[in-house]
């Protein structure tokens, strides 16, 4: 029997979903409002859920505790009931709770919000893993596999029908007919991995409002597409006039100074898209983010060369992400976009600010391919 | 989940056994049906605050995500939900081992003890389960007719004022509606010591004017309500613009709202009172010597203490043991009162042997105010080492602030005047003559949460159709904040 309070949560979790959906543009722009717990679930504070009530503002109201301590002595953070979430004289609609998430229902959310595609395996055989399942119960098989509890019964119900069970002495003693083992069954579950290569121009014109940007927006690349494939891999790419690979962390935080040859990088991506990740089985997808700042034409057509004879035939979707920054001249962009109009697997998107990293996502993922 | 599930047998013994000793201390409950759910349904009763039908609402299934979460993380699995009813409904858990069976046992018997005695809830509907469940289905065909959408926000809003009600008022009868009658109104026309003159200097007609004019005047000047109406929810029944389904509804929030007020109203003095109980049954007659180990964990897990908040079971149980220990030693009266020889005090011991006696009476007439005002002593405060704490603006942090007992005692009694609730009443039904709504709030040293405050004032402009706001103090001025139906507008007033 189904409870009956399963309504009021599915509808407790629409709620939420709407509300999210209503908030999302600044969710996405502030990324840190998004708390990571544990691998799968996150947690986002939700605006105006609980019902409010004519009550006490918390803190100059203060109250009674009991334990050690001289006057004076700290509370430890949190030993307060309803701490930091605002005190009196703010503005309407400040309380909200945490609430948890799935990445699969958040990606959801966006998807829906976004009006995003799901992305299209294209031309790409079926890939298979196999994978080992347990299916039902053997007379024959490894020792190690023994079902314990199948075979005391069948053992028992032996004993007891034989006359040989003595309830005073219960022992029990299975003979090889008695034994039952776990049987399993290969089974080929479809697969699809995807990697994701971010490359990001770390010369002193990016700054940290820039790479910011970056960060937010590789949060909600990696969820999407997350959603979309089983396995995802990502891989950093820092460069300047070189590059090189980074983990993640570094990716955030480095700072250069020298100047940007960007074909440095895509000679980089390539390289690592030949070495491991075959077009054949994977799904890859390079991100690219800079203030659009080339050392020289020269390098810009390099790039464009790399772009188009070992890139773009491999990759499921090429993306570039400019971001403006105050020294930065812009023009990258403008080269992209005269060289490849109307290719289906490029997408270029300018990022003023973080409020157009909203529309940017869209450029970004809107194309479902 | 049936009704009259049996117990398994087992526990139907336990459940025997535990009742035995309750009834041989003195204790004196309703029949008590014991339920025996999985972590699922618990969750689910819980939720529902106790009952197992209630009317549709996501605030329950928020309530349920948040208890399974508890569950799954291994954070709370001992339950003690007991419903006031005759007979009393409550509920254990199937996973539970056998001495937390037990310990949840007594721990019921000693609340329903306390829901048939205690004054507070002598006022109470006992059946209240069945009227939950007519609530439920009144509610459900309300939704049948009107649709979810419209039941669920105005649901919404009913329970963002269920807390403005009267909290005193089932003790006292409902007055009448018209008290008294008014003074018949007297008409003096223009003064004359010509007795023949008058019907000229002042005729009919003018006089009749005059009349008028005074009649006005007073309705005028009548106030409605005639004085401050503290249940704010009746207000509304009575006096909104409400469609009938909507009075319905909150009509059915408010007394909901009634039924569950006294349960706040003795938080400490009820589970203290069956923390008490559970303790003395299970370490004096129930607990085998296997079990010792398990129920003191359990038991210590409860009364845990956090240096922020006061834990109403260990505050509760302390208090109550106190007590006993005073009147079994004597320690009471003129006597104890004037002895000021801090050696003699502490080793004053009548053996008069009055505790059990005086607990039982205790338990009968005392409210959580009543009970920490007139028990709680300074040998208490130091040995519970309690504090007041306070917010350091300075340090943006909670300190310990003093240990004094006036001031521990003050604060603790300030938490707990009007229940915790800031007391709130309706002021003006007119106000300023255009028909908007007044609220006053009585500002004891403590401002309201202003957001909330706006949030609440809009969900009351939506039942009150008109303007409506509340006159508050904000960090020490007068403010009157007021809601439009599209704007919030704060307004300085002298107090």
């Amino acid at each position: 029997m189904p409870l009956r309070i399963k309504q009021d949560h599915s509808r407790f979790r629409e709620i939420i979903r709407g509300r999210i959906k209503e908030n999302l543009r600044k969710y996405i722009q502030k990324g840190e409002m998004i708390g990571k717990k544990g691998k799968d679930l996150i947690t986002i504070p939700v605006p105006s859920i609980d019902i409010p009530h004519f009550k006490y503002g918390h803190k100059d109201q203060g109250g009674v505790g009991q334990g050690d301590g001289a006057p004076g002595t700290v509370l430890a953070p949190g030993a307060v009931e309803g701490d930091g979430k605002g005190k009196a004289g703010q503005g309407e609609g400040q309380h909200s709770l945490e609430v948890d998430l799935s990445l699969d229902e958040l990606a959801d959310i966006l998807g829906e919000e976004l009006a995003l595609p799901r992305i299209q395996n294209k031309g790409k055989k079926n890939l298979t893993t196999p994978k080992v399942k347990y299916t039902g119960v053997h007379t024959a098989g490894p020792e190690s596999l023994r079902h314990f509890k199948r075979t005391y019964k069948q053992a028992l119900k032996r004993s007891i029908a034989s006359g040989a069970y003595n309830p005073a002495i219960p022992i029990v003693v299975p003979v090889r007919e008695d034994k039952r083992y776990r049987s399993w069954r290969m089974q080929e579950l479809p697969q699809s991995n995807a990697v994701v290569i971010y490359m990001m121009d770390v010369s002193g014109s990016m700054g940290d409002e820039q790479k910011e940007i970056v960060r937010i927006e590789s949060f909600w690349i990696d969820t999407w597409l997350r959603a979309n494939y089983k396995g995802l891999e990502t891989r950093y790419i820092i460069h300047d006039a070189v590059a090189r690979e980074v983990d993640r962390e570094t990716f955030f935080h480095t700072r250069e100074s020298g100047g940007t040859m960007i074909s440095s990088a895509y000679k980089l991506c390539k390289e690592m898209m030949d070495a491991d990740y075959d077009s054949g089985s994977w799904n890859i997808y390079p991100f690219h983010f800079s203030d659009g700042d080339n050392w020289s034409a020269d390098d810009t057509r390099t790039c464009i060369g790399l772009l188009k004879n070992e890139v773009l035939t491999k990759v499921n979707q090429f993306a570039y992400g400019q971001v403006e920054s105050p020294y930065g001249s812009g023009q990258f962009i403008k080269d992209l976009r005269e060289a490849f109009d109307g290719v289906e697997n490029v997408a270029l998107s300018e990022i003023a600010n973080k409020d157009a990293i909203y529309n940017s996502i869209k450029d970004f993922l809107g194309k479902g391919s | 989940m049936e009704h009259g599930t049996q117990l398994p047998p087992h526990l139907a013994d336990i459940k025997k056994e535990i009742e035995g000793h309750a009834r041989s201390f003195g204790l004196e409950f309703y029949e008590t049906i014991f339920e025996v759910l999985n972590y699922d349904e618990i969750n689910m009763v819980a939720a529902y605050g106790g009952f197992p039908n209630r009317y549709p609402h996501w605030r329950f299934g928020m309530e349920y995500e948040q208890l399974s979460k508890g569950y799954e993380y291994g954070l709370s699995k001992i339950y003690e939900m007991v419903i006031n009813n005759n007979p009393s409904y409550a509920y254990l858990l199937e996973s539970n081992m056998d001495v937390d069976q037990k310990l949840v046992m007594a721990h019921v018997f000693g609340h329903v003890d306390f829901f048939k005695n205690n004054f507070s809830f002598q006022h109470t509907n006992r059946k209240m389960m069945d009227e939950m469940a007519n609530h439920a289905t009144r509610l459900r065909r309300i939704i049948d007719k009107v649709g979810i959408e419209p039941v669920e926000s105005f649901i919404d809003r009913a329970l963002s004022l269920e807390n403005l009600i009267n909290q005193h008022a089932p003790h006292f009868p409902p007055r009448p509606r018209n008290d008294g009658e008014e003074a018949p109104i007297e008409v003096r026309g223009f003064k004359t010591n010509r007795e023949y003159m008058s019907q000229f200097i002042n005729p009919k007609e003018f006089l009749d004017e005059q009349r008028k004019k005074l009649e006005d005047e007073r309705a005028q000047k009548k106030k409605f309500p005639e004085r401050p109406e503290r249940d704010v929810l009746l207000f509304l029944i009575e006096n909104a613009p409400l469609e009938r389904w909507e009075a319905d509804i909150l009509a059915v929030i408010r007394e909901e709202a009634y039924y569950f007020a006294p349960q706040g109203q003795t938080k400490v003095a009820n589970e203290g009172w069956a923390s008490y109980w559970h303790s003395t049954i299970m370490t004096t007659r129930a607990l085998k010597d296997s079990e010792v180990i398990d129920y003191a964990d359990h038991h210590s897990g409860t009364m845990g203490i956090r240096p922020g908040a006061i834990n109403p079971y260990k505050l509760g149980i302390e208090l109550w043991r106190h007590i006993e220990d005073r009147w079994n030693k004597g320690r009471f009266g003129k006597e104890w009162d004037e002895c000021d020889d801090l050696r003699a005090r502490r080793a004053w011991d009548r053996k008069l042997g009055l505790g059990r006696q005086k607990i039982f009476e205790v338990r009968k007439h005392y409210n959580d105010i009543t009970f920490i005002d007139e028990f709680l002593t300074p040998e208490f405060c130091v040995d519970q080492k309690m504090f007041t704490y306070g917010f350091n603006e300075k340090a943006n942090r909670w300190e310990i602030v003093d240990r004094e007992f006036q001031k521990v005692k003050r604060k603790l009694l300030q938490q707990l005047t009007n229940f915790g609730q800031p007391i709130i009443e309706v002021v003006d039904g007119n106000f300023e003559n255009r028909g908007e709504l007044l609220l006053a709030h009585r500002h004891d040293g403590t401002d309201l949460r202003v957001d909330y405050a706006k949030d609440t004032l809009s969900n009351l402009q939506a039942m009150w159709r008109r303007p409506v706001g509340i006159v508050t103090k904000v960090d020490g001025k007068g403010v009157l904040m007021r809601f439009d139906g599209r704007d919030h507008t704060d307004r300085k007033v002298e107090l």
